[in-house]
């Protein structure tokens, strides 16, 4: 929409990104332009060209659920009193760092489509939420804040708020509730999706990510933004990439890349025998995915999507079903505790595969796993159960040879290799507030 | 006016009287939380569902109508 010099690059969220540097706020000016914002008056005429560019640029939630930003915002109740608008940079996967480095690298952008958003929606201030034990994600909005402030730019109160850093915390009616004084516990909603409130104001929630794409189309509009991607998945994608890789790291790439080529940016082994995505509340692909384009499109033959941009390649070193038994192990942990299905469902689950991987059951553990599988799912308030059983499913699909295997008791070497996923302590107590 | 009967699984702390009351409709899974069956609640059960929903000491049973649809959550983070 400004006059900026066009890219030619899919590297941008992550343009002139270095090792471990910040953009400051005269080096992010001129990487992407200025960005104009609307004064009071302008603003309904500004929202609504800003909401026709969002819907045209084809833009979805990157934080995992996919949903078309613009039909987000346009699906608002009216209401009387300003909104709070909230940039979700939780970041409460272990094996995904795309928001922390965003926020680490880009802050301002962050911060710009904060701004974009927040006047779209009419809100009286911004919320940017940042794990607690995320420190230096938040060090450095914090400083890109206050940069602003000095500067004198902007026009919205924008706080940094840092609830507790669990799986949990980051699902929006968690989060939700978390502003709003409580427990960051997710919510019971009987309708869904159901408005969000929070200190008597209305709560609209998008990814730090999804929120940076959003400054780059308030510059640019929707036609640059679909000049990479597919028609269908348009524009670029962040992802974090782990395992069987020599390079681990975030990466953005176009949406629509062939997952192979997506691998190969981080230097993955080439033959892996199995491709977890989205997520621990994700799905594995095996290598017959690897021509796949990388988009919710390309991946659902397959059972999987984007989701939160997370890859995680295995490959012959480590077990398939162990590394299951693990992430759902981590996951029982990471339950709010709230819900009877959740809180004793996954414990359950864990053994059962665990079981399975020690190949010690000769056959008796997979009725209780299949059975355990059917009873958890679509019974908890919020989707971390649902994810696992997804995840585990796709897991005694991708891995069937070994389930078959272990299930006949054969030995297997990777079930007692080392992990190769990133599992941080979590069976301590825990700090919800 | 087709009624189906719903749990909030957070209030519920699987006391388990639904399903002792309800009969038909609600059974417990092997921890003792309820699992509600899928679609309408059959008229010849109206009455003892209501019983469940009024008698549950957590509250966190009710009913609604079968027409509402409840449209895919809006992206989780």
């Amino acid at each position: 929409m400004s006059d900026v010099a066009p890219t030619t690059s899919t590297q941008r969220l992550l343009a002139g990104a270095s090792h471990g540097s910040t953009i400051d706020l005269d080096q992010h000016i001129a990487t992407h332009g200025d960005l104009t914002l609307p004064d009071r008056g302008e603003a309904p005429a500004w929202r609504s060209t800003m909401l026709d560019e969002l819907d045209r640029s084809g833009l979805t939630g990157r934080g995992g659920g996919g949903f078309p930003t613009g039909r987000k915002l346009r699906a608002l109740d009216s209401s009387r009193r300003r909104r709070i608008m909230v940039i979700n940079t939780m970041e409460g996967e272990p094996a995904a760092q795309k928001d922390s480095v965003l926020a680490g690298f880009a802050p301002h952008l962050i911060l710009d489509g904060a701004e974009v958003l927040a006047t779209v929606i009419d809100a009286a201030s911004i919320v940017v939420a940042v794990a607690r034990d995320n420190p230096s994600a938040g060090a450095s909005l914090e400083a890109a804040v206050t940069a602003r402030r000095s500067a004198g730019r902007g026009s919205f109160d924008i706080s940094i708020v840092t609830p507790p850093g669990r799986y949990v915390a980051g699902e929006e009616s968690a989060l939700a509730h978390w502003i709003d004084g409580g427990a960051s516990l997710p919510t019971f909603r009987a309708a869904k999706p159901a408005v969000l409130r929070a200190k008597g104001r209305t709560v609209v929630i998008d990814n730090a990510e999804t929120t940076a794409h959003c400054a780059l189309i308030a510059r640019r509009g929707a036609t640059w933004f679909r000049e990479f991607g597919t028609a269908d998945a348009p524009g670029t994608a962040l992802v974090t990439m782990s395992g069987a890789v020599e390079s681990p790291g975030v990466f953005e790439v176009a949406l629509g890349t062939p997952l192979r080529e997506v691998l190969a940016l981080a230097g993955a082994n080439p033959k892996p025998t199995g491709i977890l995505l989205g997520g621990y509340g994700g799905a594995f692909v095996g290598p017959s995915a690897l021509d796949a384009p990388y988009s919710p499109d390309g991946l659902r033959p397959f059972g999987a999507s984007p989701g939160a941009g997370v890859i995680i390649v295995l490959d012959e070193r480590s077990c398939g079903i162990a590394e299951a038994a693990r992430i759902t192990r981590w996951m029982a942990n990471e339950s709010a505790g709230q819900c009877g299905p959740c809180v004793f469902g996954l414990p359950a689950l864990a053994s059962d595969l665990a079981s399975l991987a020690s190949s010690s059951t000769k056959g008796r553990i997979n009725s209780a796993l299949a059975r355990h599988l059917t009873t958890i799912e679509g019974r908890g308030a919020c989707a971390h159960p649902d994810g696992v059983v997804r995840m585990v499913r796709s897991a005694l699909d991708v891995f069937s040879l070994d389930v078959a295997a272990h299930t006949r008791g054969n030995r297997c070497a990777g079930a007692h290799a080392p992990s190769l996923l990133a599992l941080p302590p979590n069976d301590g107590d825990i700090e919800w507030r | 006016m087709a009624l189906r009967l719903r749990v909030d699984p957070v209030a519920c702390d699987g006391y388990g009287h639904c399903a002792e009351l309800a009969g038909e409709g609600i059974s417990l899974d092997e921890w003792g939380y309820p699992i509600i069956a899928e679609g309408p609640i059959k008229d010849r059960h109206l009455a003892l569902v209501d019983l469940a929903i009024r008698q549950c000491p957590r509250k966190a049973l009710f009913s609604e109508e079968v027409t509402r649809v409840n449209a895919p959550g809006v992206a989780r983070r």
